[in-house]
């Protein structure tokens, strides 16, 4: 066992007979105790509305739901709280960037560049904006492995390019783009660039400044913390510009019968009484995180990542998708002749957690040519101990398939 | 749970040699389904002649589960009359969810053998996928 693996009580368990390993970070991480008692400490302490009232436990409340988001532009290294608004998640702050950023501005004649490997919540707001505003969508090309050669993308940026939505990392094929300097590449012709950091906060170091990113958008349930509280960076001068997308309680400064005006950055994008436990248990697997530091997490992860490829490649039978070098913490692969549901099936009797399917990522399914794939993806809490146990099973299955085949 | 219950040597023989793998020429209904969380997907095809399914016929992409049961949904239907095949459709459908039914109902005994994805919730819905198919088929039939 490693030794973060005892911080996550979800993992001590049989499931079908087995230990259970888990290996589907990538869909939604495990949370350990510390976030899971701070949650819990929030509900039965000091569970409270946020700004607003005067009473002590709404005063606690608002204290640690600021204060996570303090934690929160720390952690990715942003200016000001003012860039940090709270979201459901990833898919929430990216609609959010191309409600309120992307279709009051763009129009016939200007481009969104996009590459085909994004998940689809980084794909369909950007078709929906293009639709609605006479905008085109230009895809950037994927080298054979899925990465990006930066001299194409060069030719593929002109002054048409208002916005470029970008994986930080692929969540089907563990690349990690050159986000720095695709953002050069798009500032210098005016355009803004929009990251999908769903894959690659929770694994690594992620520094708006360093990276110049305009906006970055990530999820809390991925890196340690609860489901249903994400957040959206966004340069402040970008967002002041932006008009909030959604009206009511909290978000508003004066209000009149026919009038009214928003608060200011960033509470006016976040209309409603907002998701306070999941910004506090986030706040709490951001420290957890940082306790344990994300540059020793991203090696761990590609550890793991380069252990699973190099006993995946001394498989028969075995297709891994993606490159092979420089991946993050997940691999994915099918093996001949087995559908992936029917592998993750044997897997799951095997009590190994893996994902079977097309990942949200339809058109990349396509580029490499098939309907979908396995995939195994691995956190902290893995170690190679894991892939030993998921090797097997594989061998299980190879077997188990070969046998009613015959 | 056992493997060996989901994985029955029939289902296996129809995944590997499914019946009615193809297309109807002519004066067929077409219906393409699709498991939008798996992306399996089956485009179904069947003809109706004097309220008979007289053919039926599909392609498909997706696991043993999703193929197997379109093989033996498609062996099933034939000479039924859409009514017929839409008390199969709910047959099917009670199977899944781990009912008591009568098992004879079924004119393919084939069909059986899917009674095990029962206990695999989780590929349920690769079971029902080409009975979706037909059921949407038989509606599109009866509208035109």
């Amino acid at each position: 066992m490693n030794r973060y693996w005892n911080d996550f009580p979800i993992l001590n368990q049989e499931v079908n007979g087995h230990p259970l390993v888990y290996l589907d970070s990538s869909a939604t991480s495990q949370k350990p105790f510390q976030v899971i008692e701070t949650v819990e400490a929030y509900y039965k302490g000091y569970n409270s509305n946020v700004h607003r009232g005067v009473h002590t436990l709404g005063t606690k409340a608002t204290d640690a739901y600021e204060g996570a988001r303090e934690k929160v532009r720390r952690f990715i290294n942003a200016r000001s709280i003012k860039e940090i608004v709270f979201t459901r998640g990833t898919t929430t702050a990216i609609n959010l960037v191309a409600a309120s950023y992307a279709l009051p501005r763009l129009q016939q004649g200007d481009e969104i560049l996009l590459t085909p490997a994004e998940h689809h919540s980084n794909l369909i707001p950007w078709q929906q904006a293009a639709k609605r505003t006479g905008a085109a969508l230009k895809y950037l090309p994927l080298e054979e492995d899925g990465t990006l050669d930066l001299e194409k993308v060069k030719e593929t940026v002109t002054p048409k390019t208002k916005i470029i939505a970008i994986q930080h990392v692929s969540n089907v094929l563990g690349t990690v783009h050159p986000i720095k300097e695709i953002a050069e590449l798009v500032h210098k012709h005016g355009g803004v660039i929009v990251v999908d950091g769903a894959q690659s906060v929770p694994h690594m170091k992620v520094d708006v400044r360093d990276l110049d990113v305009d906006f970055l958008a990530f999820s809390g349930h991925k890196m340690c913390g609860p489901t249903g509280i994400g957040v959206l960076y966004g340069r402040e001068e970008l967002l002041e510009a932006m008009e909030p997308i959604e009206f009511g309680g909290e978000m508003i400064d004066h209000v009149d019968l026919f009038e009214s005006t928003w608060k200011e950055l960033p509470w006016k994008f976040e209309g409603g009484t907002p998701i306070i436990a999941g910004a506090i248990g986030l706040g709490a697997a951001i420290d957890y995180l940082e306790s344990i530091g994300m540059d020793q997490i991203e090696e761990h992860d590609r550890k793991l990542a380069r252990y699973a490829v190099e006993q995946l490649s001394k498989m028969d039978g075995i297709t891994i998708y993606g490159p092979k070098e420089n991946r993050t913490g997940l691999v994915t692969f099918n093996l001949d002749g087995v559908h992936p549901h029917d592998v993750a099936t044997v897997l799951d009797a095997e009590g190994i957690a893996v994902r079977a399917g097309h990942h949200c990522c339809q058109p990349l399914m396509r580029w490499l040519n098939v309907t979908a794939t396995a995939r195994a993806s691995f956190y902290l809490y893995n170690d190679e101990t894991d892939i030993d146990r998921l090797i097997k099973g594989l061998q299980k299955t190879k077997e188990y398939f070969g046998h009613v085949f015959r | 749970m056992s493997l060996d219950d989901l994985y029955q040597r029939v289902i296996m023989d129809h995944y590997q040699r499914p019946r009615n793998k193809g297309r109807i020429e002519e004066g067929a209904v077409t219906v393409d389904l699709n498991n939008p969380t798996c992306g399996d997907r089956i485009s179904l095809q069947m003809r109706v002649e004097d309220g008979k399914i007289d053919e039926a016929r599909f392609l498909g992409e997706g696991c043993s589960i999703s193929l197997a049961s379109a093989s033996m949904m498609t062996e099933a239907v034939k000479g039924l009359t859409v009514d017929q095949a839409l008390e199969l459709v709910d047959l099917f459908s009670k199977m899944m969810q781990g009912e008591a039914i009568d098992i004879e109902k079924f004119p393919v005994e084939d069909i059986e053998a899917l009674s095990g994805v029962a206990k695999f919730p989780a590929r349920i819905k690769c079971a029902t996928l080409a009975w979706k198919a037909l059921e949407k088929g038989i509606k599109q039939q009866k509208r035109a």
